[in-house]
Order: structure tokens, then sequence, then C-alpha cells
């Protein structure tokens, strides 16, 4: 019985929580005190103030917050995709490259898919060693239909489904603060990125 | 188990019936059309869905304020919403106005999350544009002289956001002031690949949107709608506007 209302409780707060904001929800079971003093210092256009959950191409659950304290670098893609992506994979890498060794580890890489559906975290795994991407320097995720259309409304990357196979989305790379505040984005594939590892460095310096 | 389950739903949607006043939804048959932009074989498949009748109004949006304080004017994170959200309400409890106006300076994040909070969710544009190309007699009145007409002499009459709701006609579905009112926010409005400035995208630059080529209007005459994509199409998610406002939709339960 005692299980039972426990059960009840947690199916209780799973549906309450999900029309309510993360940073005013500290009735979920592992958000602590603590973490949630840390979301309220987070600053107002933070995007760990978005409540979404992913899984990463091991299979892990990952928290958008989780990402706390580096510099993030973020793009949306999918892995399916034949014209534009294996070029913003290129630019992401290239980025990568210009970043000096000693802030290297500062920053982290994140491809989000548009395509949750078959960008299982099997094909994302598969898409990370086909580019060499394999490491904890490359994290790519998946969330829900939901979480996903709104991360991209925050990245401001608008996408649209054209056949089961094929998306049209805008090419954005968006850089952000340790503490998640969009600090840079750069639009268009195989543009001069000179900006973006400006941004990426000076962010990196002060992590 | 399961009685607790019942149990729990029938409590919720109890507390729901309190908080929501203008609740009232039809059902809509859904079925195959045509969108101005549409996927790589045109004709879209819009599964039955259910809609609010009118537009969310500034009374019901003050009841969700009152219940989510996370939301008010003086709160709300500007990752949600920017400074013209609610602006003409001249502090957390009043708006200007009559209380059966459609609220308006909403932005995407608030009208998706008053949805959620009342166990729907925003209509999807093909949603929105299958239940919107109706007039009182014809599920697609869209050839219609008459039907166009009407709308864009509406995009011409200012203020219509300070009438009330269910003033405009009622259409084939059940539905009130899809036009004549207030613009509405859709749940994939950032699925409209022009970004509003031509200079980008006039050549539909294959650099800034993969697989852009399929992507076209289907029926320029329909200068209407295209108005609406293009002004979706301009708008992000943290952005309101005095003439947008929102309604919610449902999922048919089996």
């Amino acid at each position: 019985m005692k299980n039972i209302t426990y059960l009840m409780v947690f199916i209780f707060l799973t549906v309450m929580s999900s029309c309510k904001n993360s940073s005013e929800n500290n009735t979920g079971n592992t958000e602590t005190a603590q973490e949630k003093k840390r979301s309220e210092s987070l600053p107002e256009m933070s995007i760990y103030h978005l409540p979404s959950h992913w899984t990463n191409q091991n299979g892990e659950t990952v928290e958008l917050k989780d990402l706390q304290g580096k510099v993030v670098v973020m793009v949306m893609i999918y892995t399916t995709c034949k014209a534009a992506c294996p070029r913003l994979v290129a630019d992401m890498r290239n980025i990568e490259k210009q970043i000096p060794e000693d802030k290297k580890e500062n920053v982290l890489y994140v491809f989000v898919s548009i395509d949750p559906e078959t960008d299982t975290p099997e094909k994302l795994k598969v898409f990370a060693k086909e580019n060499q991407m394999d490491n904890e320097k490359w994290l790519f995720l998946r969330g829900t239909e939901n979480d996903t259309r709104e991360f991209a409304a925050v990245l401001a990357v608008n996408y649209k489904e054209i056949s089961p196979m094929d998306f049209s989305h805008s090419n954005i790379i968006s850089v952000f603060d340790q503490q998640g505040e969009m600090v840079h984005q750069q639009e268009g594939l195989g543009v001069d990125n000179v900006e973006t590892v400006e941004a990426i460095i000076k962010m990196a310096d002060k992590g | 188990m399961k009685y607790y389950s019942t149990a729990l739903f029938v409590i919720l949607s109890f507390f729901c019936e309190l908080t929501a006043q203008n609740d009232k939804m039809v059902l809509v048959k859904g079925g195959i059309y045509q969108p101005l932009y549409g996927a790589a074989d045109q004709s879209v498949e819009v599964d039955p869905f259910l809609m609010d009748v009118y537009p969310v109004t500034n009374a019901d949006y003050l009841n969700f304020v009152a219940q989510y304080p996370q939301w008010k004017k003086s709160n709300v994170k500007t990752l949600f919403a920017d400074k013209s959200y609610l602006a003409n309400w001249t502090d957390d409890g009043s708006y200007p106005g009559l209380a059966n106006a459609p609220v308006t300076n909403i932005s995407w994040f608030a009208a998706k999350k008053y949805c959620e909070c009342q166990g729907k969710r925003l209509p999807t544009m093909d949603e929105w544009e299958f239940a919107a190309m109706a007039n009182e007699k014809l599920q697609d009145a869209r050839t219609l002289e008459t039907y166009n007409q009407y709308i864009l002499n509406w995009y011409e009459t200012p203020k219509t956001f300070r009438n009330p709701i269910g003033e405009t006609f009622k259409n084939y579905w059940g539905i009130y002031d899809l036009h004549g009112l207030v613009w509405e926010w859709t749940l994939d409005f950032n699925s409209v690949l022009i970004s509003g400035e031509s200079r980008k995208d006039s050549d539909k630059d294959s650099n800034l949107f993969c697989g852009s080529a399929s992507i076209g209007a289907s029926d320029l005459m329909n200068y209407a709608a295209f108005m609406r994509y293009a002004f979706r199409g301009s708008m992000k998610a943290r952005y309101s506007s005095q003439n947008l406002g929102f309604r919610c939709a449902k999922n048919v339960d089996n």
C-alpha cells in the first residue's frame, strides 16, 4: 500500500511538473535544495532553465544543466542528412582544431538531433565513430520531439520534416558560456569562423 | 493500481475544469490538404484533433498567472519572454480592455505552457491552417474570393485585438475567430523556413537551408496565407506582439 502511495505521488508530481518550469520545479525527487539554489542564480537568459532530458550517444541520460561549467558549442543536425550536415560537422571540427591546447578541455561540442525518431543513441554512436568524434569532447543528444522543438526555439533554429528521411533546417552554430548564456551565433555553411573561434577562446579563458 | 490512476486522473481533470473557464473544444475531423508551404509531395494529412472554439482571453490568462506565478509579467525569465510580454498590462494583476478580449503579447513559451497546464497543447501549423481554411459552410473555402477578401479586409483593419471573442463568424467546424481578431501561435511556428530577411533567403540559399529546394510557395495566389507564414517566419519564441494571441488544441483520445 505504501508503495502505491509513493507511486501515486510520483505520478502526480510527474504530471504536474510537465506544466511547470524547471527552475520553479523543486518537487522532482532528484532535485535538491542546493540545485534549486544554483538554478536560481543562473542568468535569466541561460538555456539551463530549460527542463529538458536527453539521451547521449552512449545511451546515458543527460540534463541540459549537466553541461554547466563548460563553454558549449552547439549545432542541430540529423544523421541521415546528406547535404548540409556533413559540412556542419566539418565546420565544428574546424572550429575545434583552432582552439589552443590549454583551453581545449574547457569546451564541449554538442550535436542535437532534429530527428529523434530516427536518431537513436545507437545511430548517434555510429555517426560519432564515423566522424572520429567518439570521445568526451563531442556530445550527441537526442530528446523528445517536444523538447527538441523547444530547444530549437531557443536557438532560433527552424526546421521542418519534408519527407521521412529529409529535413529542412537552418544552419546555425551557437556558442554558450559556462552559465548557459548565448554569446555568439554563426549562420550558414563553411562561413568564416574567426569570430566564433574568438568567442570560444574568450569564454574558455574565464573558465 | 489502475483504480488509483483513474482516480488521480479524475482529480486532475477536475482541477483543470476549475481553472479553465474558456475551454470549450470542438472536433476537427482532419483530412488531406495542400498547405502553402508543404512537404515533398505537397499534400499533408491532418489527423482528427480537438481545437478550442475561442482564443484564450485576458481573463483566462490572468487566472493562469495567478496559479503559475512564474509566468507573471514581473517574474517571467527573459529566456522565455522578452520585454514586450504582456506589454499593456499595468501590473501583474490587471489588463487594459475587455476580460473577454483575446490575450496578446504572449510569447510562444508562455502560450505553450498555458496549453500544457490545461492538459492541452498548441495546435500544429498544419492543424491551424486546416481548421482555418473553412468558412461558415465549407471545409475548404480558400478558392472563394469572398473568403480571401474577408481575411485581407481584416488585415487592413487596425486594433481588432481589442474586440471580444466570438463576434466573427462560426466556421464549418464550429470554431470562432481564426480570422478577424488576432493572429495565433502554432506549436511548430519555427518550421517556416523563410526568415523574413529577403537578402538572406530570396534565392532559397542552400547554404542556409538543407533541402531548401523542396520548399516553395505552392499557391502564391493565397496572399493572406503567405502573410501568416511570413509572420511566423519572422517570429522568435520569446517575442510577442500585440496582434498575436493563441488557442489550444488536443489529440483525440482513442
